[in-house]
């Protein structure tokens, strides 16, 4: 190694743990998509998988965990206006997603 | 006109400007997807019925390319770390192997999409596939576009870590975080489209 040089062995170690984690995690959420699951245990358990992941190249690949605050902040904003843009969206749906009916006036069922 | 803040670290944000701007870019680039999730899950939520999704698209084939890429995201956060040991060789074999994947999956989505047209299926034919297509075709322009840049690192851009060797390992830092993003759209898009 050069003069100023830094020693990445633990890191590359750490990169290739990370990885492994994510191709197993790959490989769980393909098998429990042959279960069929009901709709609702289905989404959970692919979009929580999911979420795991994206955490693990954020954190580690992205090296987010340990990042300046002035990276934290706009990320913070971003995901605040994200959850809100998709809750709106599920919110004017969620008559379909819980399995309610419309109602017209004065409480009336609609047909 | 130089720009300022390449290698040393501005004062007030306490990174340098090509970082603080990939990830502004990133939030940005949150912001677009997002909206293309929600309108699946609109649309999705909406409809009174809905393929499903695994009978009409290849999970094999999706499966292969989840790890084709998410591979390639660590071989492209292992050349970052070659050029922090300063081997300039180990980082051309990860950084090679990054656009291999790259390509490698651009070949799988386009066997995927010849299957496709060749069903007669089209982004037209019905809301779930115009939803496919959009998605999965935005994401495969940021594919090639993160592949250009990547290719320009591993070729002719490298000739600056003879002259700036810290200013082109930044560079490459920020072309992973942009690629790392491609790969965390992906691994959204996978069970969004696939699976569910």
């Amino acid at each position: 190694m050069t003069d100023g040089a830094h020693d990445t062995t633990v890191e590359v170690r750490g990169y290739l743990m990370v990885l492994g984690a994510l191709l197993a995690l790959t490989l769980i959420t393909v098998a429990v998509s042959y279960l069929r699951l009901p709709e609702a245990p289905a989404v959970l358990v692919a979009l929580s998988i999911a979420l795991g992941k994206a955490a693990l190249v954020a954190m580690f690949f992205m090296h987010l965990n340990r990042e300046k605050a002035m990276v934290y902040w706009p990320l913070g904003l971003t995901a605040v206006v994200f959850v809100a843009l998709i809750a709106f969206v599920l919110w004017t749906e969620a008559d379909h997603l819980f399995g309610t009916r419309f109602t017209g006036a004065f409480g009336k069922v609609a047909p | 006109m130089e720009i300022p803040y390449t290698t040393e670290v501005r004062p007030d944000t306490g990174l340098t400007n090509p970082k603080l701007g990939i990830w502004l870019f990133l939030a940005s680039e949150v912001m677009l997807f997002g909206s293309l999730f929600s309108s699946y899950a609109l649309l999705r939520s909406g409809s009174a019925s809905w393929p499903h999704q695994a009978d009409v698209l290849s999970v094999p084939l999706a499966t292969l390319n989840t790890i084709i890429l998410i591979s390639s995201s660590g071989t492209m956060v292992m050349a970052w770390a070659a050029l922090k040991s300063r081997s300039l060789s180990t980082f051309r074999v990860y950084m090679g192997l990054t656009i291999l994947g790259g390509a490698g999956f651009m070949v799988v989505k386009a066997i995927e999409y010849g299957e496709k047209f060749s069903h007669h299926l089209y982004p037209l034919t019905n809301n779930f596939l115009g939803l496919y297509f959009t998605l999965t075709g935005l994401h495969a322009i940021h594919v090639l576009v993160g592949m250009v840049v990547n290719l320009y690192l591993w070729g002719p851009g490298a000739a600056m870590w003879r002259t700036e060797p810290r200013r082109f390992t930044n560079r490459v830092e920020v072309a992973g975080l942009y690629w790392h993003f491609v790969d965390v759209v992906w691994i959204f898009l996978f069970p969004v489209l696939y699976l569910l």
